[in-house]
């Protein structure tokens, strides 16, 4: 049991976010306990608005949290200084980079920020280490082209290997298969499954493509408005939980084939 | 490795036309005087004639100096606004930074008069005038910064920018309106811009600004290649956000203020000097693009001084106008043609 918790990267326990405005504190969702064990796929569902963003978000260290605690190996996630914390998670987010003057070359170097010198130099390592990003995302015969002339799924795959690049034990990505056809949603997802596996990668993101991320993620968290929760995807189906996501007289999830369909 | 080298022969390029510019500025201006006698003035040989020596190291050196300080600093601004707002269409002009280094300086000038004669005289050097200016600057890109953190809209902030110019227009008005007409001509003249008349005393001073905001800018490069991907994925690449932005803002208010101190209010050539260089080196990248703008921002204010200073003319036109001349139509032509401004 001592060796099992010593791979708990990320670990929330009791936690509550929102927002802070002047006077009062919007919590969006609370309760939320789950943990992500080195090289798993964790996949975060929920309906529109229900928080998903904002606890990545949280989560990333970009917004605080309202209580409850992070724990990001076992120390808390406010203890990290931000240089810190870029060694240790990075992530893609639903904004697009907001220059796509880049080459991809170029965008997936500056995923190696936290290690180079002043300059931003590249020693051999960060080269190494840029082109086993490149690679593992099919993206080496882009490397070359600037991100405004990609296609949303090629752009997808470039801000991955950008985070695959900065070599941080978590990556969190926030709706990666957005503004992608099924072919794209299913590669991205299944090039997160493989980097989960081959990489041992801790791997946290948040979809509406439910019945995909229910086949591929280890783990998934279920945020609902009346709670969360967090376990394999299959106890998820046996226990009803995908039920509760929408509304039943519009949309019913089917056990057994683990997909929704509309009801007509 | 190829692009590394198409740079290196860009950026020699870019030193021989900055020598051609400058030998042209140096060698035209009302007194006609031959390139070779130009060339032995300038490394420190003689003349044939004691006033050509004179002309040359007293007039046209000071001024061309001041020119590539004027266009480096300037171009280095607008690329460090154009990163850090992530706007195309930021620059020190655009934002209202001339229009807050222009208040500082008419209350300066202005506002000695209208408080009473007896500061006027004794306020008014070189010093305060710089002073002024980057106060005026400082103010207005922490106004603008304020509201760039309340508002994540940038077509506001270029709003902000137009509307300091509008009160500043405004105040100045106000002041003109009470002060003597002495202080208001020096006040005209100063907003002409001008690179000439210079001491060498003034061309350390700003030499020293110039530098310092450079050298701020330089250090800053990783950090701004950082910023092109806006701030979140920034942050989470390791950039201390406040930090940065803190230093970026005081490398512009030192470069912009300093300046438009010295030269006057000079437009155009921050927001169109880092556009054009994007069209020849195809990067974003802040360590080959702050060099290149610095060079192309030299280059271009060699050639607006040189056209500013008709050649056999005794006038020489205000360089203000020579840059919003060439600036304008450049930034049109670039949206016309490429529809959509990067950065």
């Amino acid at each position: 049991m001592a060796s099992e918790e010593k791979h708990i990267i990320l670990e929330a326990k009791d936690l509550a976010i929102g927002y802070f405005s002047k006077r009062k504190v919007t919590t969006v969702s609370e309760k939320i306990n789950f943990s992500v064990n080195k090289g798993e796929l964790v996949g975060l569902v929920g309906a529109n608005g229900v928080g998903k963003s904002t606890l990545l978000r949280t989560l990333a260290s970009m917004q605080p949290k309202i209580s409850g605690e992070i724990f990001l190996k076992d120390k808390p996630l406010t203890s990290y200084s931000t240089l810190q914390l870029a060694n240790q998670l990075s992530v893609v987010l639903t904004e697009a980079p907001a220059s796509k003057n880049l080459t991809v070359l170029e965008l997936v170097s500056l995923g190696r920020q936290p290690y180079t010198n002043w300059m931003g130099s590249l020693s051999p390592v960060d080269k190494k280490a840029i082109n086993g990003a490149l690679k593992a995302t099919e993206t080496e015969i882009l490397a070359q082209r600037k991100c405004f002339e990609l296609s949303d799924g090629q752009l997808q795959r470039v801000y991955i290997a950008r985070a695959l690049a900065q070599d941080t034990p978590l990556i969190i990505l926030d709706e990666p298969t957005t503004h992608l056809d099924l072919y794209h949603r299913a590669y991205v997802l299944k090039l997160l499954k493989k980097l989960a596996v081959e990489t041992r990668k801790s791997i946290l993101f948040s979809t509406h493509e439910i019945d995909l991320a229910i086949q591929l993620s280890d783990k998934m968290l279920v945020m609902a408005p009346e709670g969360c929760y967090f376990d394999q995807p299959c106890n998820l189906i046996e226990a009803g939980r995908f039920d509760a996501l929408f509304p039943k007289e519009t949309i019913t999830f089917n056990t057994e084939t683990g997909r929704f369909s509309i009801k007509k | 490795m190829e692009r590394a080298f198409i740079y290196r022969s860009y950026f020699i390029v870019l030193f021989i036309l900055l020598a051609a510019s400058f030998l042209i500025n140096v060698s035209l201006g009302s007194v006609s005087i031959p390139i070779d006698e130009v060339i032995s003035g300038l490394f420190g040989g003689t003349t044939s004639k004691e006033s050509w020596q004179y002309i040359l190291i007293d007039y046209r050196l000071p001024k061309a100096i001041t020119a590539i300080l004027t266009g480096s600093g300037l171009a280095v601004s607008g690329l460090l606004m154009q990163t850090m707002f992530r706007n195309p269409l930021a620059g020190p002009f655009v934002l209202g930074l001339s229009s807050g280094a222009s208040l500082g300086v008419a209350v300066l000038i202005l506002g000695a008069s209208a408080l009473g004669g007896f500061f006027g005289g004794v306020l008014v050097s070189q010093w305060s005038l710089v002073i002024a200016s980057a106060i005026g600057t400082f103010l207005v890109l922490l106004a603008v910064l304020a509201v760039t953190f309340k508002i994540k809209d940038t077509m506001a902030i270029l709003i902000i920018g137009l509307m300091f110019g509008s009160v500043t227009a405004a105040v100045v008005a106000v002041l003109s309106y009470f002060s003597n007409a002495e202080q208001l001509q020096q006040y005209i003249f100063w907003s002409f811009g001008s690179l000439g008349n210079q001491s060498w005393k003034s061309i350390l001073i700003l030499s020293i600004c110039c530098f310092a905001g450079l050298l701020l800018s330089f250090l800053s490069s990783k950090s701004l290649n950082a910023l092109l991907l806006g701030e979140n994925y920034a942050k989470s690449m390791g950039l201390r956000i406040k930090r940065t932005t803190f230093l970026i803002i005081i490398a512009t208010s030192i470069l912009a203020g300093s300046i438009t101190a010295f030269a006057g209010p000079i437009a155009f050539v921050g927001l169109a000097v880092p556009h054009l260089t994007r069209q020849v080196f195809t990067t974003s990248n802040h360590l080959v693009l702050l060099p290149a703008v610095l060079l192309c921002g030299s280059i271009l204010m060699l050639i607006c001084d040189t056209l500013a200073q008709l050649p056999f003319v005794e006038y020489t036109l205000p360089i203000n106008a020579i840059t919003s001349l060439i600036g304008a139509p450049v930034v049109i032509w670039l949206l016309v043609r490429k529809r959509k401004l990067l950065f």
